[in-house]
């Protein structure tokens, strides 16, 4: 079995109340939920939708057709019928024009109940009838999921959309055993269990959520969180930070994160461990808000004016959100560099069946150095070391020395110093760094036949997609693979040279036009990448447009 | 407790300034007892900012402009310490003008001393946001078309509890205005008038010399209005000392956690603690 349902509407209609219901339902009878979520950059009007995918298989994106739309507007059926699988229903209210579908009077209730907000609810009751999944459950779901205020009216609503409608499947529960979470929950989570205590940003889509979670546990956790004047205070303070010893983060989306470029550099040079991300959204500038692209691969690899160690990691699915996240933390301490992580919107907002984390599996290394080993009379910061990393102590829990960190080019105490020898001997030190960091990166997953014919390269949330498709071209035909990057800069090349060696057809997968990830193979490997199917248009790619595009190419050769 | 300066030799030109406020600077912690180890001065980019070199305490001598977004950050992440920050006209009212202002909002426990010389020293006498309109300089060579902008005006209309004005000329008065500033809880605006001897050929130190005179002594420095009714006076007599200081919440105070508990830099960490954030996923 595998079901989607599109739930549409304008913005301020509640859609995303629904949703959140909806899929709590169906998750809490044991299925497995993808949810992805299409929305505009407006507070009232315009059409949004989501589409809740669930399975009592394992599934990985959401899927282009759909059984049952529920349209909160006219709009939503005109826009998104051609996505109903024949046999599939449309719900609607009986004000609407159309014919042919299952009209409710769904507005005329809602105001019998003394409540037109509760329209979405009675149709959760019509659709959880429908598909025969348990009422108990429902009913359960529902008084835990609103305020207590809210609780009577909607299992109200609920019983009304329940009786009004008819049976078509019987949807046997399963046991429920996950946890429902997006990438960015996963993210901030992950940044909380790794023990941030200085989180600060400036609200951006689709960033703004992470902060958001972070601040609502802010008090309970003991984390400051700042709504910072701009993108160039955020870094710069989060440095402040964590040059006082506390874990700091911060994060934006790209026009953000371009502001937050000239403090990546000082973290650079200051050599300040700290973890920063963006979460990708179509631009140039403003581009599309609240949509998604992997555009910012490059930019974000070369951020930052000048040369200095740092590392970019591509976050594929919210359970590597968390365990990435807070691995991130580790590195950054332990080489004293930023550690980028590269999200998107996709990956930021779709909601996902996951196990629970393993919290007991996140390991804190700090890294900070106890006064008394330090030999020096007077601590030198930027010390000489084999490893190019200089012991590191925190201003004022250490009681004697004296903490100096700079901007300019300095020597080992931190004073600027412009000779030749410093200069040099520094560069050297730092970029020493990244020659060890690149002994620990993580080499992309491999999913698929072990000798693949056709091997597919992606990187971080295309993950899910390409994953499911894969999975599905080798139930006919074992003959595809994929790797898909997550740790991608220093670009890790061991795996990409194994599997390439057994393919025939390399074809990398990337939401953008450059195909920047081929860029990075044709700069770090001498593999031939023979098709780019490329996505830009601020939508996710999913397993049916890859399975499509992959079958156009590969029509010339027998499959 | 001893506040040595640094083997590394400045370089400030001879009859500048910033010795002065450096001296006033290093009588101040002195007087004060605290220990260096305690104490992190932050600079942003400018011959003013150059300070962490030449003093000894912690240091961070961060980006032009940014001067304020670290020491923010330094102050919440450890409270025990004495966060200081030194930065010229430039830095703080041209660059990082927009961290100044919302600085002033958080009213975050630190005091600031901004080196005021009226013109950009490191980069060779351009107009700064304090230069006068008209003065010509190595850029505006008809002379600056910007007003200039008045530090404690903008300081006193956004909400500082602790504004004063002192000149490097006056080490002794000075240096107590900084003893008070750093003594203050809360957000302390310190402009110092200083010559800049190679660039500013206006303000010279016989110029401000002859035009600064401190503030009375029964002048009442809780008088909102008095206070900003000074800060407007700027011309043939200049006044120097407390404007206005008042007790406010500081921003370290409305966080509970960080006013009642352990420096956040001393928290354990375990991830376990995390775990219960769990619950509302399933």
């Amino acid at each position: 079995m595998d079901y989607s349902i599109l739930i549409g509407g304008a913005a301020g209609q509640g859609i995303e109340t629904v949703v959140e219901l909806l899929e709590k339902i169906i998750k809490r009878a044991g299925f497995n939920v993808f949810t992805y979520k299409d929305y505009m950059s407006m507070v009232r009007g315009g059409h949004n939708f989501m589409q809740i995918r669930f399975s009592d298989d394992e599934i990985y994106t959401y899927n282009s057709k759909v059984d049952i739309i529920f349209a909160m507007t006219q709009e939503t059926i005109s826009k998104h019928h051609d996505k109903l699988k024949s046999g599939g229903i449309i719900i609607c209210d009986e004000s609407f024009e159309e014919n042919d579908f299952i009209k409710l009077p769904l507005q005329k209730l809602a105001k019998d109940l003394g409540n037109t907000k509760v329209v979405g609810t009675i149709g959760v009751g019509f659709i959880i009838k429908y598909l025969g999944i348990s009422y108990d459950i429902a009913a359960n779901t529902i008084k835990t999921f609103f305020k207590d205020e809210n609780i009577d009216v909607n299992l109200e609503a609920f019983k009304i959309g329940y009786n009004i409608g008819e049976n078509k499947y019987q949807l046997q529960s399963l046991e429920d055993d996950k946890i429902l979470i997006n990438g960015n929950q996963a993210l901030a989570l992950g940044a909380i269990a790794a023990g941030v205590k200085f989180y600060c940003g400036y609200p951006m889509t689709p960033s703004t959520s992470v902060m958001s979670y972070i601040s609502r546990h802010a008090n309970e956790m003991g984390i400051v969180v700042d709504q910072v004047e701009d993108e160039v205070a955020a870094l710069n303070m989060a440095l402040g930070a964590s040059f006082a010893g506390v874990r700091a983060m911060t994060g934006s989306s790209g026009g953000g994160f371009a502001l937050m470029v000239e403090a990546l550099s000082l973290a650079g040079i200051m050599e300040i461990p700290i973890v920063l991300f963006n979460a990708q959204r179509p631009g140039p500038a403003t581009g599309l808000s609240t949509r998604s692209e992997q555009g910012d691969l490059r930019f974000v690899i070369h951020a930052g004016h000048g040369e200095f160690p740092k590392m970019v990691i591509a976050l594929r699915s919210p359970e590597d959100a968390f365990y990435q996240t807070a691995r991130a933390f580790n590195l950054a301490d332990k080489y004293q560099i930023p550690v980028v992580l590269l999200t998107d919107e996709y990956l930021a907002d779709y909601d996902m069946t996951i196990k629970p984390f393993d919290f007991t599996k996140i390991t804190i290394e700090r890294y900070i150095s106890n006064e008394n080993e330090i030999e020096d009379e007077r601590y030198k910061r930027y010390k000489y070391t084999e490893s190019g990393i200089s012991p590191r102590l925190v201003p004022g829990i250490a009681n004697e020395k004296l903490v100096l960190v700079d901007s300019h080019e300095h020597n080992e105490y931190g004073n600027i110093d412009e000779s030749i020898e410093t200069r040099v001997n520094m560069m050297k030190k730092r970029m020493k760094k990244l020659d060890n960091l690149r002994t620990e990166i993580q080499e992309p997953d491999y999913i698929g036949a072990e000798n693949p014919e056709y091997l597919l390269v992606g990187f971080g949330s295309t993950y899910g997609a390409i994953k499911e498709a894969v999975l599905r071209l080798n139930l006919t035909s074992e003959k595809f693979g994929a790797l898909i990057f997550g740790d991608i800069y220093p670009f890790p090349v061991e795996r990409l040279n194994y599997y390439s060696n057994k393919a025939k057809k390399i074809i990398v997968v990337e939401q953008n036009y450059l195909s920047q990830l081929k860029s990075l193979i044709d700069e770090y490997t001498d593999i031939k990448v023979d098709k780019s199917i490329l996505k830009y248009d601020g939508r996710a790619i999913n397993s049916d447009d890859i399975i499509q595009e992959l079958n156009k190419f590969l029509s010339n050769y027998t499959i | 407790m001893k506040c040595e300066y640094e083997l590394y030799k400045p370089s400030w030109c001879p009859g500048c300034g910033n010795y002065m406020i450096r001296d006033a600077l290093k009588k101040a912690l002195e007087d004060l007892e605290i220990n260096p180890s305690k104490v992190v001065l932050v600079s942003g980019i400018g011959q003013a900012a150059k300070m962490p070199h030449y003093i000894g305490l912690n240091g961070f001598n961060g980006l032009h402009g940014r001067a304020l977004p670290p020491a923010i950050g330094i102050k919440m992440s450890n409270k025990y310490l004495t966060v200081i920050v030194e930065s010229g006209d430039g830095d703080t009212y041209g660059e990082g003008a927009n961290h100044f202002i919302h600085t002033i909002r958080r009213n975050v426990d630190i005091a600031h001393f901004v080196h005021n010389n009226q013109i950009y020293g490191l980069t060779k006498g351009q107009g700064s946001p304090t230069t006068a309109l008209g003065q010509k300089t190595t850029l505006q060579f008809d002379g600056v078309k910007l007003n200039p902008l008045n530090p404690l005006a903008l300081s006193l209309t956004m909400g500082a509890g602790f504004v004063a004005r002192g000149f490097s000329g006056d080490i002794e008065h000075l240096s107590n205005l900084m003893k008070e500033a750093i003594l203050y809880k809360g957000y302390a605006h310190v402009d110092i008038l200083q010559p800049c001897v190679v660039w500013n050929k206006i303000n010279t130190f016989k110029w401000y010399k002859d035009r600064v005179y401190k503030l009375n002594d029964d002048y009442d420095y809780t008088d909102f209005e008095l206070a900003y009714k000074k800060s407007l006076e700027f011309g043939d007599r200049i006044p120097i000392g407390i404007f206005y200081k008042v007790e406010k919440e500081t921003y370290e105070q409305r966080f509970p956690f960080v006013e009642n508990g352990e420096p956040l830099v001393k928290a354990e960490l375990n991830p376990t603690n995390a775990q219960k954030l769990l619950e509302e996923f399933y």
